[in-house]
Parts: C-alpha cells; structure tokens; sequence
C-alpha cells in the first residue's frame, strides 16, 4: 500500500500522528558506493531516485553540502513548460513534460503540478510571427501549442492591460496550454523519499572538498566527512560547477556562474491562473496556490556566487511588471532572493559521461533546470547506468561547442548572461 | 554595486556593461589554431573568488575597464583600463553590492 494514502492519512489522524516515519534517515557515509551523486537538489535526487527505480543500482550516495533542497530547487519560481524551437531541447522537456504529468503518482507525494499554461505575449508583428513558428515547430514534434488573439488573451487574463495605449500593446501570444507550474519543495522531498526508501543514502551537510584519483581516473571524493569513494561519481551542482570542476583540476568550462532573483509578493485573490511571460522585456508571473504572486526577470548579468542580487534588477523587474498590470502598482513585495544559475555558451544543458574517467557531468541548466529536473534525473541516470548517453541527452555533450554543435535556442551567440 | 571608473569616478554598475572574462586571449587574426579559437570563444575561467573581467563603461566614458571582484562578496578590488594599464583608480571609497 501506498505510504502516503486517504487511509494512511486517517490512521495516523486517529492515532495522534505519532507513527510517520521521516521521509528519509540520516545515515552516516559509507566507506565506498557505486556510485556517489554530488548535489542534494532536484537533479541529484532525481537521478539517485532513476537510477534506483529504471537500473536497480541501490548503492548509491546523494552529498550534499548544506541541508537537502536549499538551492535552486527551492529557489525558481516553479514554472514547467516545453516550449521551445530546436528538436534538441523540445524532445528533451517534453520528455520531462510527459514525466511531471505522472509525477505525483509515481512518487506517491503530491508535488501540485497544476498545468494552468504558460502564454507568451507578443508586442510586434515580427515576434507573433515568430511565435508562429515556433508553435508550428513544437506542433511538427506533438508538443501542443496555440497562437491567442488579443480577444482571447483578454478573456483569459483579465487583469492584463491589452489596450493599444499600453506602454508595450499586446498583439497576441503563444500559450502551451499543458505548461504549468509545481511545488518546487515537494519535488525535492519526492524524490528525496523515493530514493531513501529505495536504499539510496542521502547524507546532507557534507560538502565535497576536492577528488580522490587512482592515476587518471576519478576513484571518490574527500569531504568534510571524510573520504568516500565510488566507482562512478556524478556531479549535479549547477550553479557551483565551475567550482567543483577546478577542484577535480578542471579550470576552464563553457559556462559562466550567474545570479538570478526571483520575488513574491504578500498574498492577493486569484488574478492571474496561467504562467504569463512579457516579449518586450524578460519577465515571468504565476500566482501561486497560496495567493502570492511569484515573478522574475534577467540575470543580474554579472559572475556571481553569492545567491543574492543587487537593486538595479529589482527595479528593472517591478517596471516590468507594471507594464502589463498597472493595476498592480500599489501590491507589496514580500520577499526576494537569488539562486546560481550556470549558464552555458549556448543556453543549453550538459548531460554527459566525463569529461574525466570516473566522471558524469549534469551542469548548465540555465534558467530552465526546475522544469528539467525529472528529465534530467531520468536521463542522467541512464547516462551514468550505461555509460553512454540516453537519445534525448545525447545533443547535450561538452564538447559540442568545439565540433560546431551548439543548440542555441535564442540565436544569442556565446554571450551566457544573454541566454 | 559602484565601479570606479578611473575617468569618471565611482558610477552605479547600471552605467556599465559586463563582458566577462578577463583571462581570454585572442588569436592573431590569421590564426588557424582552432583549439585556441575554440578556448577563446567558448571557455571561461569561473571562480569562485577573486576574478579578473572586463567592463565597458558604456554610460559614460565608453572606456573598456579590467577590474578585478570578488564573485562571493561583490567587492571590487581594483580597476584600471583594459588596454595599457597607465592609469588605476582610486579604490579605496569601494562598492557595496
């Protein structure tokens, strides 16, 4: 029986909810694992929970340096969706997509994926145009898509300001009507309980300090609680990959570390029930179940570790949000915060086995990792099982930058804090 | 986040426009060295720490800056222009980010 039921639920109701078990132990470091995943976040959980589940491989390490889920997992602003243009990344997320759909259910934990859309406003012909054709090429590859009218965007989001006197008029927009958003922390504690019960050990408050070796081949990792080695180690770090790649000696990679804000504010009756993006600018808004508005907008477009931003965007943000809701102007803002982003040379990921022996990579998730994260656990997983790449991680290799191989889906060039 | 530019004095971060790592060095033009390309083009030094980048000081004086901050603390430890290096700013009234 499910652990998690209407009936459990009933039971440890009457009798006082003395029984649950925690959602997973805290067990001390063994000496050697088959395989150690480095990072506690979503990706890590996720692909300790596959690797489990689809390969039987059990005797597994998830590291984590701080407590389990304090990066960017809690840090998006939990928007999913599958709305991209090149085949690479569509049949990517919309495998993550198909995942998330049955997500809940294979956990057994409820992670509130609530598909409520996500529409892209377009400001000029040219972008609709655009729009257009990114629908068609989502639609060529079954994802779904549907250009909107400005009649239709009005009736679905009537807040909006849509009028032509609008600093920037909406003209129509592109919505992916099974996008939507999730409980990012659930995400966390699902797979984090799926893996545990399945025998993973998740050992948080233990941060990796540097690689063991056995000539060329990474053989473990030294941490703050001691030594533990594996015959495969895999890195899930985003946001600190270029960190924890110069300790494995690694100095030099495609990707540059980035701070990116996120904000709420205090809680408002239901205003805006789809995930909404401005064309003009780069701004995102849902609301979530609790009433809070949840938004964001650029990069603060400088290298940063420091998981917080500075005030320039925070203004740059709220303009942008007053362009499309002037209404909003007098909302209060209730809390802010910043998560590291890796940002690759192209905007795309990096799923790979290396780049030393003994190495998986799972890095470079950009903005979009939170709707990656069960893709990316589940293909990572499959990399690091059979050593070789699943189909739709195997366009996202480190070295396609140097073959002429870059999956850009913006068209930015190799300028990160572009992506 | 205040850079001090060594023309203009300290200026807020919004004047400038960020072209990341300083350590890159470019090919000669005719170069047909394509790892040295690719290195140029595609790979970042990305530490955690003190790192050496360029800025533009493209709301002012247009001039291309080396500064060196720190990605952990936002602290700016030096500036002085790209090119040539004949003239570093005075740092000691420093940015907060």
């Amino acid at each position: 029986m499910a652990e998690y039921s209407a009936f459990s639920l009933l039971k440890n109701a009457l009798a006082g909810n003395k029984d649950w078990k925690p959602a997973w132990r805290k067990p001390d470091p063994k000496a050697s694992y088959d395989v150690i995943v480095i990072g506690g976040g979503g990706h890590g959980l996720s692909t300790a929970y596959y690797l489990a589940k689809e390969h039987g491989i059990t005797n597994v390490a998830v590291l984590e340096k701080g407590w389990l889920g304090s990066g960017n997992v809690g840090r998006n602003t939990t928007a999913v969706r599958s709305n991209y243009l090149l085949p690479q990344n569509t049949r990517f997320y919309e495998h993550s997509m198909k995942l998330w759909e049955n997500l809940s259910h294979d956990l057994n934990y409820n992670v509130m994926f609530s598909q409520r859309g996500c529409l892209n406003l377009a400001h000029t012909p040219a972008q609709l145009d655009d729009y257009a054709r990114r629908g068609n090429a989502m639609r060529h590859l079954g994802v779904d898509a549907e250009l909107m009218s400005v009649d239709q965007i009005k009736r679905l989001v009537p807040a909006l300001d849509v009028s032509g006197s609008a600093r920037f008029p909406v003209l129509g927009g592109l919505m992916q009507p099974r996008a939507g958003t999730a409980r990012h922390d659930a995400v966390a504690w699902g797979y984090a309980r799926g893996a545990d019960r399945r025998g993973v050990d998740i050992i948080e408050n233990c941060e990796v300090t540097g690689f063991l070796r056995d000539g060329g081949r990474i053989t473990g990792v030294s941490t703050t609680r001691g030594e533990i080695r594996a015959k495969k180690v895999a890195l899930a770090v985003a946001g600190s990959t270029g960190h924890v790649m110069q300790l494995a000696g690694i100095s030099h990679m495609p990707i540059e570390s980035h701070v990116l804000q996120a904000f709420v504010s205090e809680s408002l009756k239901p205003i805006v029930d789809t995930v909404l993006t401005f064309g003009m600018g780069h701004f995102y808004i849902s609301q979530s179940d609790k009433g809070g508005l949840v938004y964001g907008g650029d990069l603060d477009g400088y290298n940063s570790y420091a998981q917080r931003g500075s005030l320039p965007i925070v203004d740059e943000v709220m303009s942008e949000m007053l362009a499309l809701f002037p209404g909003l102007a007098r909302v209060r803002m209730l809390r802010s915060w910043g998560g590291l982003c890796d940002m690759t040379m192209d905007g795309s990921p990096i799923v790979t086995t290396g780049p030393l022996p003994g190495m998986y990579l799972n890095c470079g998730w950009c903005y979009g990792g939170f709707k990656a994260t069960p893709a990316s656990g589940w293909c990572f997983a499959y990399t690091i099982a059979k050593d070789e790449p699943h189909e739709f991680n195997a366009p996202f290799t480190l070295d396609r930058f140097y073959r002429g191989l870059i999956i850009d889906d913006k068209g930015q060039g190799a300028n990160p804090r572009l992506h | 986040m205040l850079i001090t530019c060594p023309y203009c004095g300290p200026r807020d971060v919004i004047e400038f426009t960020y072209q990341g790592d300083g350590n890159r060095e470019r090919p000669q033009p005719a170069s047909q060295d394509l790892d040295a390309w690719n290195a140029y083009v595609y790979d970042r030094l990305n530490p955690a720490g003190d790192h050496n980048e360029i800025w533009q000081h493209s709301g002012g004086c247009r001039a291309h800056l080396r500064v060196v901050r720190n990605t952990i603390t936002h602290e700016i430890l030096s500036t002085a222009f790209a090119r040539g290096g004949h003239k570093s700013a005075d740092n000691k009234a420093e940015s907060r980010s």
